[in-house]
């Protein structure tokens, strides 16, 4: 079956061990997780988890039926990434030297990037956007020297006033 | 009112309805057994010879009850010897509530004597686990294991509880038991599809599993059957839910399943499976499943519709509530084409002439004359676990208490002692050599608390279903699986003060089960059996129908 990529939001409850309640699930039923973001929300009793993963259709019920499963899970949500505005972080580090440097900055500027640190040998950049706007800035920079990367995972919320707290029941 | 911790496990305990729990003491829960000395008239402790013992009765009697069992055990070892029945009891489906001790808060973390992260290492084991840090959660944490035990699809809830908590002090008020979660049914529009793809069938079948058990909706399958004209198998977490003798009962299908009702499910254009997982001991090779039928599955997990299996019409909702919706939508059908193909599935099944003498099958016919309808049978894993799913002949729902997902080696004497205590009624352990090695120390525990329990003991000297594999999957290289050992069992009943008696006829055991269901406590029938007899029929692992082995030549 094709391979598809999915973001799925989920609303988890704030409590000690919880990630790791859901990692061990992903882990023992073998799902092919990309990237994994946790953070806290509105409101103190929830924290979300936002997961990138691959699969096809029936990996992902089966990934959203087994969230479900776990007590800690209050709400899923599967992001359409048109309806969604869907963000990474990007930290890239370059070497910077003069052959290079204007090249570099160009392409900053071009994708509206920033550079957070600049020194004689190095240069910070950062860079928000959807992940194939971060995989198509990386993909240029390889033109050139590449110190360290460094990306956060998607995170994610619905276009609209919807809310994921809607899907708790 | 003001209590300890420990005092308060135990009062919630006994206000959760329990009535026995099954346990081990130490250290670091001494602190509750000191509570449930003070209790001990309103709650009974079952001490077990091993804490894994523990788990299997505290499985056995929710297996037999329906209800929760209960384990105590301490933190470290006590806690890790848990792991395979709280594992058997999440493959199974089975309620049961698990409280551990641990050492103090201040030395969690720190590698101290007897610590383990039995939450982390239960973690994938159970439906959740509980670290209890602070005593005014005590309470409602053990009420919520209950609840949760319960709810949906039943499982095992441990709740771990470092020693400091169970000596702190805070106000208790009793509460009333906690009740599952309300069932409810399947959403209207996926029941009008599945009711229109069961109308439209030629040859419909019926599977259920254990969740049919749980749900309690035997006369509605029986009715939908009737409706559909249909033929009904299970698997083996089904068996006992139908009387064996139900006309429409084909019996377990599967690689070890009756012929016919293995053939009626290959052959089936729509299969309407209940409260069953599609394992793959009853696929086979999935891609090879059932190929021509249609899926209708309706389980209370929704993570099981379509995950072994595709169903065509995934239901998720109460199966009793389902069916209650679903029957109405239903054309009533006589189907004679259908009938006439199981009708010959079921002959060719019967054509068969079983030998005579002391075989596993009539070991088991001969059994069957001694159970009265409410006679508990616990079977350990293997040969002898396939012949009584087989042959057993059953009237009453939850009578037969068998592993049958995690398959369990040492799971049958602590469940029957535990099927015991929870019925009431003198109760049956088919085991085999190797099976009753594992765990026969329980013996203990059954002549301690006087447990009348027959045990038949199918002893070919051999862990006859690897070899059994070996013969036909690997030349005959019997490595490993001959069990060289001199274990007299007849005198090693003795020597835990139970009684038993040797036997190598079929006149024998006849006379030996007499004796045995006539006997005050625990009763050993070491029957001898030949260790080349097959269980049959066999579908080879990975194999489909076509592959499916009847007969084995010499």
């Amino acid at each position: 079956m094709n391979q598809y990529k999915y973001i799925i939001a989920v609303l988890v409850q704030n409590q000690f061990g919880v990630l790791n309640r859901v990692t061990s699930m992903f882990r023992r039923r073998q799902f092919n997780i990309d990237t994994l973001t946790v953070s806290e929300t509105e409101s103190p009793d929830y924290s979300r988890i936002t997961v990138r993963f691959h699969g096809d259709p029936r990996t992902k019920h089966q990934l959203v039926e087994q969230l479900y499963k776990l007590p800690v899970v209050s709400a899923v949500e599967d992001m359409q990434p048109d309806d969604a505005v869907c963000r990474e972080l990007l930290l890239i580090k370059m070497e910077n030297n003069p052959a290079s440097r204007s090249d570099i900055l160009a392409a900053v500027e071009a994708y509206g990037a920033k550079s957070e640190d600049y020194t004689r040998d190095s240069i910070v950049i950062q860079l928000t956007g959807d992940t194939n706007r971060i995989d198509a800035f990386i993909n240029l920079m390889r033109d050139y020297h590449i110190l360290e990367i460094c990306r956060t995972g998607v995170v994610a919320l619905e276009r609209g006033c919807k809310t994921i707290r809607e899907e708790i029941n | 009112m003001i209590l300890s911790g420990a005092d308060i496990v135990v009062r919630t305990l006994i206000e959760q309805g329990s009535e026995v729990v099954f346990g081990y003491p130490g250290g670091q829960i001494i602190n509750v057994y000191d509570s449930l000395y003070k209790y001990q008239d309103e709650l009974r402790h079952v001490l077990t010879a091993h804490e894994q013992g523990a788990t299997h009765a505290a499985d056995g009697y929710a297996r037999a009850t329906g209800r929760v069992g209960v384990v105590i055990a301490t933190s470290g070892p006590g806690a890790t010897n848990l792991v395979t029945g709280i594992a058997t009891a999440f493959l199974d489906s089975v309620p049961m509530v698990v409280v551990t001790g641990n050492v103090p808060a201040h030395q969690i973390g720190t590698d101290s004597f007897q610590e383990i992260d039995i939450t982390g290492i239960t973690l994938p084991i159970t439906k959740h686990n509980y670290f209890v840090g602070a005593v005014e959660d005590l309470a409602d944490t053990i009420r919520e294991a209950f609840q949760l035990a319960k709810s949906g699809r039943p499982g095992p809830v441990l709740v771990d509880i470092p020693k400091d908590i169970q000596i702190a002090k805070c106000d208790y008020e009793p509460a009333q038991p906690v009740t599952p979660d309300a069932p409810w049914p399947a959403k209207d529009v996926r029941i009008q599809e599945a009711a229109q793809c069961i109308n439209d069938a030629q040859r419909p079948f019926l599977y259920f599993g254990g969740g049919l058990v749980i749900s309690g909706a035997q006369k509605e399958l029986l009715e939908l059957a009737e409706a559909i004209d249909a033929p009904i198998g299970c698997s083996l977490m089904g068996v006992s839910a139908l009387p064996t003798d139900s006309p429409r009962f084909l019996g377990m299908q599967g690689m070890h399943g009756h012929y016919a009702a293995s053939m009626a499910m290959h052959h089936a254009d729509c299969i309407i499976a209940l409260g069953g997982r599609f394992n793959d001991r009853v696929t086979g090779n999935r891609f090879k499943f059932a190929t021509g039928a249609k899926i209708v599955h309706i389980d209370i997990d929704g993570s099981e519709l379509s995950k072994n299996i595709v169903a065509a019409h995934a239901l998720r909702g109460d199966i009793k509530l389902t069916l209650q919706k679903l029957l109405p939508l239903i054309r009533p059908t006589r189907r004679p084409q259908w009938q006439e193909l199981i009708a010959g599935y079921r002959a060719a099944e019967a054509s068969e002439t079983p030998p005579e003498g002391l075989t596993p099958r009539n070991a088991i016919l001969t059994l069957n004359r001694y159970l009265n309808e409410n006679t508990p049978v616990a079977t350990d894993v293997g040969q002898h676990q396939m012949w009584a799913a087989q042959h057993l002949v059953f009237h009453r729902c939850r009578r037969f208490l068998s592993s049958g997902g995690l398959g369990t080696m040492g799971f049958g004497l602590g469940a029957a002692i535990g099927a015991q205590m929870g019925t009431g009624e003198r109760t049956v352990l088919i085991t085999g050599d190797g099976s009753f090695g594992m765990n026969l120390n329980e013996l203990a525990t059954a002549v301690t608390n006087r447990v009348p329990l027959v045990i038949l003991l199918l002893n070919n000297g051999v862990l006859g279903m690897v070899r059994q594999w070996q013969t036909l999957f690997f030349d005959k290289h019997y490595s490993n699986t001959i069990l060289d050992r001199k274990t007299d069992f007849v005198r090693l009943a003795e020597a835990f003060g139970a009684q038993g008696e040797a036997v190598d006829t079929l006149e024998a055991l006849d006379h030996a089960l007499a004796r045995a269901f006539q006997a005050q406590g625990p009763y050993v029938i070491d029957c001898a059996i030949g260790q080349d007899e097959f269980v049959l029929p066999m579908l080879p692992p990975g194999g489909s129908m076509d592959d499916i082995i009847v007969k084995v030549g010499d």
